[in-house]
């Protein structure tokens, strides 16, 4: 089971180092020997404009994305927190929505109101629609994070003469920050993987990785696709390593004991 | 109140970037306000027809017809308002386009006439500026007043003298059948002049435009093309909706298509299908993997953990390439095969672009989200209820069945409406390896949206999805609740 799991994603590995042009192996491949292997996909990637121009965007557009999730997830993460939320359920389920809607509905409509307000095509848009993803990711993490906070922390530091907004970063951020932190990196890889609202809300001199990639699998097939999703691997290995360090840091720290 | 404060910005940012969208695609889907807007005085004069008799609409419509689509080719949008009804009854797009291209032709100085000989302050453009300065022009001849401004404003240039042709078709046809009586709320001379033009009008009956309409295109005398243009004029229109049921507004009222054009029914039955086959398919797997975590010493058990969430965290396109690269005929498994001899080079499996291709791949794309909450559900289960049941004499499969699985069914639960409700409105891995039978109902909202740009029909059926998905939501809800969704 656990094989059906990964190997799909290990298969692709050697296959990026195909010296050849299509998706399969090739004998020389099998037999090991050195011929049959390149970097070439990799030179590809490296150095096609397209594929540059693709990065950039992916850069330019997921860590603005993160910030703006981040900067009003946490906030309200925090207002929800706290004890008595007139509606808070509604206000819950409106928060986490984007979560639940399919991406083709809120690609069509985030296409449609776009259209009429300008924003379709522009970098703004695509970086609002994908603020508007990656939302519920840190409501939920931070809101987790939240449970366990211990109320008299923040009573001490207030009897202790710090103002509401000293207290906020110095008691409540620190041990809040895991949940911050691994929020911000789904959100990051909701936008940096997202490509059905981009393809939509986006437009060509958007293209970012996941729409070329996309473009790549349904038009001309070539292993340099395989050279990219390497990378990604590598790049959610990181990320995975990160958001798990952080969990556990996150559970010493607010005593919750690892078992 | 602090609360709410610190919540607002987010809840705002959401409202207007996230459920705005939402909303204006529920009203595009009912939205069918462009052919009363582009073709405002046929449809207006198409309310006095009665469309159960077999003839063709009167004079007054044609009339109307005709200032319409001067305005409308002046405007560029004769051919939106005949691809809107192209929807509806194939063959309209055509008509439209036709007429608009040869209009000219149509000789309208009968119209012109009328006015000018009785008066020539008729061909002066201040004159007919100060009739509909007039308070009473609104109210008494609106259409005219509004054809007047739209010349006057979008197409006239200041220094034309006389306005255009359609201007007088546009009030002459208004003036039919009104009498001084009516006329008297204008000042003078406006009054007057309008009452001398009004009572002489019935000379233009024998001009027909009709005629002239039905050469331009032999299409104008079909009462189904008027029927589907009067049909189709309230603003608000339930045809998007019916269409993507396979039904349509027909002349007698609402019917099933022709069997050949029934296609959503179809692919909303196939979505819900593989969607179910999906499901199944994550359960069968998921559960002896989440049992096997569940039953692991901690430190091993986040290590083999690690095994799903890697899937999990591996952008959805990379797992979709994966499964190409596998399952295509050239591909890894088929070579394989080959090389096992199990399978012969020439009768390679074909297990991409169909149904298959889609069920395999969802099913690995969406299994850690099948996985993880029964492993949440599992690691809750008290390994001493087995070994009292064992105790008590319960063989293994027994203790299983009675004791543990009720325990887990939760899980499997909160498992299987995730992963549903995911898989219905899955878009990519169906538009990559779905071929043509493997699609859902997304590929076919992408299609209207992107290619055949019905926007409507697109919207109606982005709406049922959405329903679906709520439904299943409040099932969630109920089963799991909001706040307990975990990530990883």
């Amino acid at each position: 089971m656990f094989v059906f799991l990964i190997f799909p994603i290990l298969v692709i590995l050697p296959l990026s180092f195909n010296a050849g042009e299509y998706f399969t192996f090739t004998p020389e491949m099998l037999r090991l020997d050195p011929a049959g292997f390149s970097l070439k996909h990799y030179k590809d990637f490296f150095f096609n404009t397209d594929w540059r121009v693709a990065t950039f965007n992916s850069f330019r557009i997921a860590p603005l994305a993160t910030l703006i999730a981040v900067a009003f997830g946490t906030l309200a993460a925090i207002g929800l927190s706290q004890s008595h939320v007139p509606y808070r359920r509604a206000i819950m389920a409106i928060l986490i929505s984007p979560m639940i809607v399919p991406l083709i509905i809120s690609a069509a409509g985030m296409y449609f109101f776009y259209s009429r307000i300008g924003l379709q095509g522009t970098y703004i848009g695509v970086v609002l629609a994908h603020a508007a993803l990656g939302i519920p990711f840190v409501i939920i993490t931070v809101t987790a994070t939240l449970v366990g906070f211990d109320k008299s922390l923040t009573r001490a530091s207030a009897s202790l003469g710090a103002g509401p907004v000293r207290t906020f970063w110095k008691v409540q951020m620190p041990l809040i920050l895991p949940g911050v932190i691994s929020g911000a990196l789904f959100a990051f890889i909701t936008s940096f993987d997202e490509v059905v609202v981009v393809l939509f809300v986006g437009s060509a001199s958007l293209k970012t990785m996941p729409w070329e990639m996309f473009n790549g699998l349904r038009e001309q097939i070539s292993p340099t696709i395989l050279a990219v999703a390497t990378v990604l691997v590598t790049l959610s290995i990181l990320l995975l390593a990160t958001v798990e360090l952080l969990r556990r840091r996150s559970e010493r720290l607010r005593g919750v004991s690892a078992a | 109140m602090r609360a709410l404060l610190l919540i607002a910005p987010l809840l705002i940012f959401v409202l207007v970037t996230f459920v705005s969208p939402i909303v204006d695609m529920l009203f595009r889907s009912v939205e069918n306000g462009i052919v009363t807007e582009i073709l405002p005085h046929s449809t207006s004069a198409l309310k006095d027809w009665n469309s159960e008799r077999d003839e063709l609409p009167g004079e007054a419509v044609f009339r109307g017809l005709y200032v319409d689509m001067v305005i409308a080719v002046k405007r560029r949008q004769h051919t939106r308002v005949g691809s809107r009804l192209n929807y509806e009854a194939a063959g309209i797009a055509s008509v439209f386009r036709k007429t608009g291209r040869s209009l000219r032709k149509v000789d309208v100085d009968a119209f012109v006439r009328h006015f000018t000989d009785l008066h020539p302050d008729w061909e002066n453009r201040a004159f007919w500026e100060g009739v509909f300065s007039d308070p009473a022009a609104a109210g008494v001849l609106p259409n005219s007043s509004r054809t007047f401004d739209a010349w006057s404003q979008d197409f006239a240039k200041p220094e034309d003298p006389v306005p255009e042709d359609f201007v007088y078709v546009a009030l002459a046809g208004e003036l039919r059948g009104l009498d001084a009586s009516d006329l008297s709320g204008f000042g003078q001379p406006y009054a007057g002049m309008l009452a001398e033009a009004a009572r002489t009008i019935g000379r233009l009956d024998e001009i027909s435009l009709k005629q002239e309409f039905l050469q331009l295109d032999s299409e104008w005398s079909a009462a189904t093309l008027w029927k589907t243009i009067k049909i189709f004029s309230p603003p608000l229109t339930e045809a998007y909706f019916l269409n993507a049921v396979d039904m349509k507004k027909g002349i007698e009222g609402v019917e099933r298509k022709s069997e050949a054009e029934r296609i959503y029914l179809v692919i909303f039955g196939r979505t819900f299908v593989m969607s179910v086959t999906i499901t199944l398919a994550c359960i069968f797997l998921g559960y002896p993997v989440a049992y096997f975590l569940a039953r692991l010493p901690l430190r091993k058990a986040n290590l083999f953990l690690i095994l799903v969430l890697l899937p999990f965290w591996t952008s959805l396109l990379v797992r979709t390439s994966a499964w190409k690269v596998l399952l295509q005929q050239e591909g890894v498994i088929n070579d394989i095969l080959v090389a096992v001899g199990i399978v012969d080079d020439s009768a390679r499996l074909v297990m991409i672009n169909n149904q298959f291709g889609t069920i395999v791949a969802m099913t690995h794309i969406l299994l850690p989200f099948m996985i993880l909450p029964l492993f949440s559900v599992m690691k809750t289960i008290p390994p001493d209820f087995v070994r009292a049941a064992k105790s008590l004499g319960a063989d293994a499969f027994t203790a299983f069945r009675r004791v543990y699985f009720p325990q887990s069914l939760p899980g499997i639960g909160a498992g299987s409406v995730l992963v549903f409700i995911l898989a219905i409105g899955y878009y990519i891995t169906p538009e990559l390896v779905g071929g043509i039978k493997g699609t859902f109902i997304s590929n076919r909202i992408a299609y209207h949206i992107s290619t055949s740009l019905n926007w409507g029909l697109a919207a109606a059926l982005g709406t049922l999805l959405l329903m679906a998905v709520l439904l299943l939501y409040w099932v969630y809800d109920r089963i799991v609740g909001i706040d307990n969704v975990k990530l990883g």
